[in-house]
């Protein structure tokens, strides 16, 4: 094994020897002054994680969190130095972790959170006029071949789960006390201007914006989101997606440029 | 291999060396997110702002927003802390791409990087990690320099590393493995005060003999933090660089030897934990500010 090989492998592993050819001034036991770089590396993970994930924390409070972190990080730690893409294996890691398991919504929440981290760096785009909204609106017989084009920011979530609400509720907007965390709801991510927005979709809408992402028409999109929720209910989905501004193009496919 | 300076290589000696960096020989500060809208709002007199460049490798959104416009009346330093210069491996040269393109949009004054690596097998671990000091380390680092500088068609610096541990394969001190990177890649020094008592400490070695056996006319700029104490096996003092603190009067010191002999020199405040108000950072800054003032007035003097 190459030095940093070892090196590398010891940091992650707390039970691993000090590695080979390490000294110290004074001969003391380098394995006290290695302990500074494992400490180094494993609490800057969790301060990663914890950064990307504050309501998951909150959840189930610091202590249980950075443990949980910890076990993370030493199993997948990052594959790149882009820190804000790190955390994206921790949703699903929270589903497995069975000590997590007495919060049953923890994973979505944190797959909620993971998306609101990707929306904050996602790139620039600037939301349809809305002008250009109300003239394809109005007009009846090309709406439905157009095609939509979504901000790079946008994130949708369906969850078993009241992701939205519990996530509000750690912002100070509505009661947790009153939030039924059963009751399924979906999650809409994008940044507006500067700022990320997390709102709950109404029936229907995952089906309607995970058409659009496929590049389907306006028509296909909506016809398949009335099958997949019989409360679908274009004019309430749509007026969302504009407030949030959510459509950056709509066009017939020969005008999508290559 | 030649490298297209996009300013001349500083002379050995020249008192300025305004070669080593374009940034103003003034103080600056890390820029943080939550200092973004006060930094708008109110222009502090400031010699320029750092980033870490990993955090602005990322497509859109409020970091290139704010950091464009702060660009716009800021000179800046880009300072990276992901490249792994010292890896064993290869550089990864999607990881340059990269860098090359930040570096494009916001034409910083200078850009720099570590002696040290954080990446192995395709994992990245965060942190800085220390590098034995021998022969075989040294081609490898020197030829990471080199093909780093080539890729990104600049003059990098190089920081001083703040180290735990020593290696019993070094073979140079740390002074003459830096002095001889310097001399075949052609690159600057970043030189970090505190890392150079930090490690002083830690190795018991005498900073300012350090500092005066690096090639001090190749210094672009000098970086300036806070550390916290530990101890190790033996209870001998180890101090931890956490950029978590004020800067620390034995550091400023150190500070005041280095400026003797380099003149007036950019010189970072690095914050990087316990971020406080930007107002206590500025006054940091100030002090920093008041030295350079001070050896810019020694030499006026000695000049004239």
């Amino acid at each position: 094994m190459s030095d940093q090989r070892i090196f590398a492998a010891a940091l992650l592993d707390p039970d691993a020897p000090c590695p080979a050819g390490l000294t110290a001034w004074n001969g003391s036991d380098p394995i006290q002054r290695f302990a500074v770089y494992r400490n180094n590396v494993i609490v800057s993970l969790i301060n990663a994680l914890a950064e990307t994930f504050p309501v998951t924390q909150e959840l189930v409070g610091e202590e249980f969190f950075r443990a949980m972190a910890g076990v993370f990080a030493r199993a997948a730690p990052p594959k790149s130095a882009l820190l804000a893409e790190y955390g994206q294996g921790f949703p699903a890691f929270i589903e497995r972790f069975k000590p997590a398991r007495g919060v049953p919504y923890l994973a979505d929440v944190a797959r909620l959170e993971m998306l609101r981290v990707r929306a904050f760096h996602a790139a620039d785009a600037d939301p349809l006029p809305p002008d250009q909204i109300s003239q394809a609106l109005a007009d009846s017989e090309r709406l439905p071949a157009l095609r939509v084009t979504c901000h790079p920011s946008l994130g949708v979530l369906s969850s078993r789960y009241a992701v939205v609400s519990l996530w509000a509720a750690h912002q100070g907007l509505g009661d947790l006390a009153r939030v039924e965390p059963g009751v399924p709801e979906t999650a809409l991510v994008a940044r507006v201007g500067l700022e990320v927005q997390v709102v709950a979709l109404p029936p229907g809408g995952d089906a309607l914006v995970a058409s659009f992402l496929r590049g389907l028409t306006f028509g296909e999109a909506a016809a398949l989101a009335a099958s997949a929720a019989a409360e679908f209910d274009l004019t309430a989905n749509l007026a969302l997606l504009l407030r949030y501004g959510v459509l950056t193009d709509l066009r017939l496919p020969a005008e999508v440029s290559p | 291999m030649t490298i297209e300076f996009l300013f001349e290589p500083s002379t050995r000696g020249a008192p300025a060396r305004e070669g080593a960096s374009r940034l103003p020989a003034r103080a600056g500060l890390g820029l943080k997110p939550q200092h973004f809208a006060e930094i708008l709002a109110t222009c502090p007199d400031l010699g320029f702002f750092e980033i870490h460049a990993e955090n602005y490798l990322v497509a859109g959104g409020p970091f290139h927003h704010y950091l464009g416009r702060i660009r716009e009346r800021y000179p800046l330093s880009i300072h990276g802390v992901g490249l792994s210069i010292g890896a064993e491996g290869p550089l990864d040269v999607g990881h340059l791409d990269r860098l090359a393109a930040l570096l494009d949009r916001y034409q910083p004054q200078s850009f720099s990087e570590h002696l040290a690596w954080s990446t192995h097998g395709g994992t990245f671990f965060n942190d800085l990690l220390p590098l034995p000091y021998d022969q075989a380390t040294l081609s490898r680092v020197c030829n990471h320099i080199d093909q780093a500088q080539e890729h990104l068609q600049r003059r990098m610096l190089l920081e001083n590393p703040a180290t735990y541990v020593e290696f019993a394969a070094s073979e140079l001190d740390e002074a003459a493995f830096i002095t001889e990177i310097v001399r075949r890649t052609g690159c600057g020094l970043l030189l970090d005060i505190n890392n150079a008592h930090v490690s002083g400490v830690n190795h018991r070695r005498d900073p300012q003999a350090y500092i005066a056996a690096l090639p001090l006319a190749e210094v672009g700029e000098i970086h300036l933090a806070g550390f916290a104490e530990d101890r190790d096996a033996a209870g001998a003092p180890l101090l931890i660089d956490t950029h978590g603190s004020p800067v620390a009067a034995a550091v400023w010191d150190l500070y005041a030897f280095a400026l003797e002999r380099l003149g007036p020199t950019p010189t970072l405040i690095e914050r990087d934990n316990n971020i406080p108000p930007l107002v206590v950072l500025i006054a940091e800054a100030r002090c920093a500010e008041r030295w350079i003032e001070s050896v810019r007035r020694d030499r006026a003097e000695v000049a004239a």
